[in-house]
């Protein structure tokens, strides 16, 4: 597709209608063509994020969380080259919609109105490079105008918001001679530069240790108050997301299986998924479990997706479904108000098994 | 960092001591092992029993192992003095003794003999650093193209043909049959015009060789770097595509190219012997061969104290440099 045509596609969307949410993603699909056959990972999600909001998307490896992400901030390889994932869908920034607009424009969004975290801090940063280096490289990308001494102070400053002590000195410091925790901190120093109004944070607490985790979350959500922008959580472990997000979506297979108000979902979860991660999860605020239960079997094959719902093969309550689940691909639907999930448990049955057999197990 | 430097420089005079000695051990036993005299390769075949003794006496090859071995040594030092008792023949310090062959001092002839090397080497060098990396770089951003394929093609045939082979093709056409170089070697003092001229050939062949290897590192190690997490986040902060490569990744490419350069490098001033010996010019290479077919002992000891300095010293200094490159490298 020309650029032109790209630009005139990207305006006749915009003449249709931007949606009223912040940040909307539209039936985003992003499948990757391999040598076994087409890598379907992320097939179909929706979901809606306000400014001030933050959002957890929840799923264990390879249901599609970081593929999603990625696919917001444009950073997958795209054109016809061997590798390129086939993203389609819409997603929606601030009026402006992304997936069809110029790699350019993405470009300059990308770091200025939306900025992401890595997982794991010490190889998400140059070794050769000094953090302020790193800090000032991305402030200067979008503010040409800006001085070096400026850019400097700058991060600095910034250095100095996310915690880092005698940021002044440490911003000559390299990556290497920062502690882990540290390394996360500046990274988020440098993501929060430009002050972005997305902030996308994949598994950012993945690679620390425990009591480091929670500062690092601290400091995200105090962040997040000061700048009123949207943040993503991506992570596997619904503890993170349980204290931070206002919503959560659940993801399996590439699809959104369960999605809701944080509170709402971790009081009466719908889907049988959903339990599973549940039960899997340690608490501080309940007695001594005797085991952790893990989610039986393996995810499933993103080449060849179960037929029906993808959680089938797993789910120990597929025999509940008249056969539904392995014919017939479950569609959200709403439970509670602005509760969603996608299972052909019939309501009130799933009710019934998550107050007798689940919840006392929690 | 200085502590560093002064170990690492004992470092280097020890590893040359004990080349050194190797090599006069070597030296010592080989015409034990083989039945000939020192001495009688000196003086040539037909001489008296008098004159014989009188050059070992002169040589000092009637002392000790360790007694010549010492005053090899302080001949490098000091320089020494070759007497028959009548006559003294002094040898200034560096003194690497004399050919039995051309009754020449060794240090001097070598010394010369560096000059075509290194004209060679660094020239050489030119060219492969800056075409093989940009072969390199081309072949890993434009992975999988046809383009792609013919350059790691001809780069797998540059690293699989051996220079005697790709050096008399290119002399056959180039010189002998289009005569579009000359090809005796011409002292860059004499005539810097002619010096270059005539070098070339040589460099072109001796580059076309290393700069296969080099498009083939080169391009490996940017692919392997362009997967790193931390072009990711290059991207991720909204850097155009020409800062994300030209700086981020090129940045990590080229320190373990670095390297390489520095090894090829002090190994190819230590004697290109092939590309020397094909091309007929009269460097280290040439003269470590002539004077092996010759058992030119002396010339043999001079050659291989100068290739060991060389290579020891590239060592020290890519060492060195990796620190300035790397941050994470610490000297101590």
């Amino acid at each position: 597709m020309s650029k032109t045509q790209t630009q005139a596609q990207s305006r006749l969307r915009k003449a249709a209608g931007a949606p009223e949410g912040f940040l909307t993603v539209r039936d985003l699909r992003v499948h990757f063509p391999t040598d076994d056959g087409l890598v379907k990972s992320v097939d179909g999600l929706n979901f809606t994020l306000e400014k001030g909001k933050t959002l957890g998307i929840v799923g264990e490896s390879g249901s599609g969380k970081s593929v999603t992400s990625l696919s917001i901030m444009g950073l997958h390889r795209t054109g016809t080259k061997r590798g390129a994932p086939q993203i389609s869908g819409e997603v929606w920034l601030d009026g402006e919609e992304l997936i069809g607009a110029d790699p350019d424009r993405v470009r300059q969004l990308r770091g200025q109105k939306m900025a992401m975290i890595f997982q794991d801090p010490l190889t998400a940063m140059h070794p050769y490079y000094t953090v302020g280096a790193q800090i000032v490289e991305g402030y200067r990308a979008h503010h040409p105008g800006a001085s070096k001494k400026e850019a400097r102070r700058r991060a600095v400053e910034m250095l100095d918001r996310v915690g880092i002590p005698q940021p002044d000195k440490r911003v000559d410091a390299y990556p290497h001679e920062f502690s882990g925790g540290m390394r996360q901190r500046a990274m988020i120093a440098m993501a929060l530069v430009n002050d972005p109004s997305l902030l996308i944070a994949d598994e950012p607490t993945t690679a620390l240790d425990v009591t480091v985790q929670a500062q690092i979350l601290d400091l995200i959500r105090d962040l997040q108050q000061e700048f009123g922008s949207a943040v993503i959580i991506i992570t596997h472990d619904l503890g993170v997301v349980a204290e931070l997000a206002d919503d959560i979506l659940v993801m399996y297979g590439g699809k959104c299986i369960e999605r809701g108000p944080a509170d709402t979902l971790f009081e009466s979860p719908e889907h049988p998924y959903t339990w599973g991660l549940l039960g899997s999860m340690p608490r501080l605020d309940r007695e001594l479990q005797e085991r952790l239960v893990p989610v039986k079997g393996t995810p499933p094959s993103l080449i060849n997706v179960p037929s029906g719902c993808a959680f089938h093969p797993r789910c120990p309550y597929a025999g509940l479904t008249g056969g539904r689940s392995t014919t017939e691909v479950p569609s959200l639907a709403e439970a509670a108000p602005g509760h969603h999930a996608a299972c052909h448990i019939p309501a009130a049955e799933r009710h019934r098994i998550f107050t007798d057999e689940i919840a006392p197990r929690l | 960092m200085l502590v560093y430097l002064i170990r690492r420089l004992v470092n280097v005079v020890a590893m040359l001591l004990v080349v050194s000695a190797v090599t006069f051990g070597i030296f010592f036993m080989v015409p034990k092992i083989t039945g000939s005299d020192p001495a009688l390769l000196y003086v040539g075949k037909i001489a008296d029993k008098a004159a014989i003794e009188g050059i070992r006496h002169k040589m000092g090859l009637d002392k000790s192992i360790i007694e010549q071995y010492l005053l090899f040594l302080k001949g490098i030092f000091a320089g020494r003095d070759y007497s028959t008792g009548v006559d003294v023949t002094h040898c200034s310090a560096p003194c690497l003794g004399y050919s039995f062959k051309t009754e020449r001092a060794v240090w001097p002839v070598l010394l010369d003999r560096l000059g075509v090397t290194t004209s060679l080497a660094f020239g050489a060098a030119v060219l492969w650093l800056v075409f093989g990396t940009a072969t390199g770089v081309v072949s890993a951003l434009r992975r999988r193209t046809l383009l792609d394929r013919f350059t790691m093609t001809t780069a797998l045939a540059g690293v699989s043909l051996p220079i005697y082979f790709t050096g008399m093709l290119a002399s056959a056409i180039f010189v002998y049959q289009l005569g579009w170089f000359p090809h005796d070697y011409v002292a860059f003092t004499d005539d810097p015009v002619a010096w270059f001229q005539n070098l070339l050939l040589p460099w072109i062949t001796l580059a076309f060789l290393y700069a296969a290897t080099y498009a083939r590192l080169t391009r490996a190690t940017l692919l392997d770097v362009l997967g790193e997490d931390y072009i990711r986040t290059a991207r991720a902060k909204g850097l155009g595509e020409r800062t994300v490569i030209g700086k981020h990744a090129m940045r990590s490419t080229l320190t373990p190219i670095l390297t390489v350069f520095g090894m090829d490098l002090g190994g190819l001033i230590g004697g290109a012997v092939l590309t020397e010996t094909t091309f007929n010019f009269r460097g280290l290479g040439y003269e470590a061969v002539a004077a092996i077919s010759a058992s030119d002992l002396p010339v043999i000891m001079g050659v291989t104290l100068f290739a060991g300095f060389f290579i020891i010293l590239a060592n020290l200094l890519v060492d060195l440099l990796y620190a300035v490159v790397d941050p994470r490298v610490r000297l101590t």
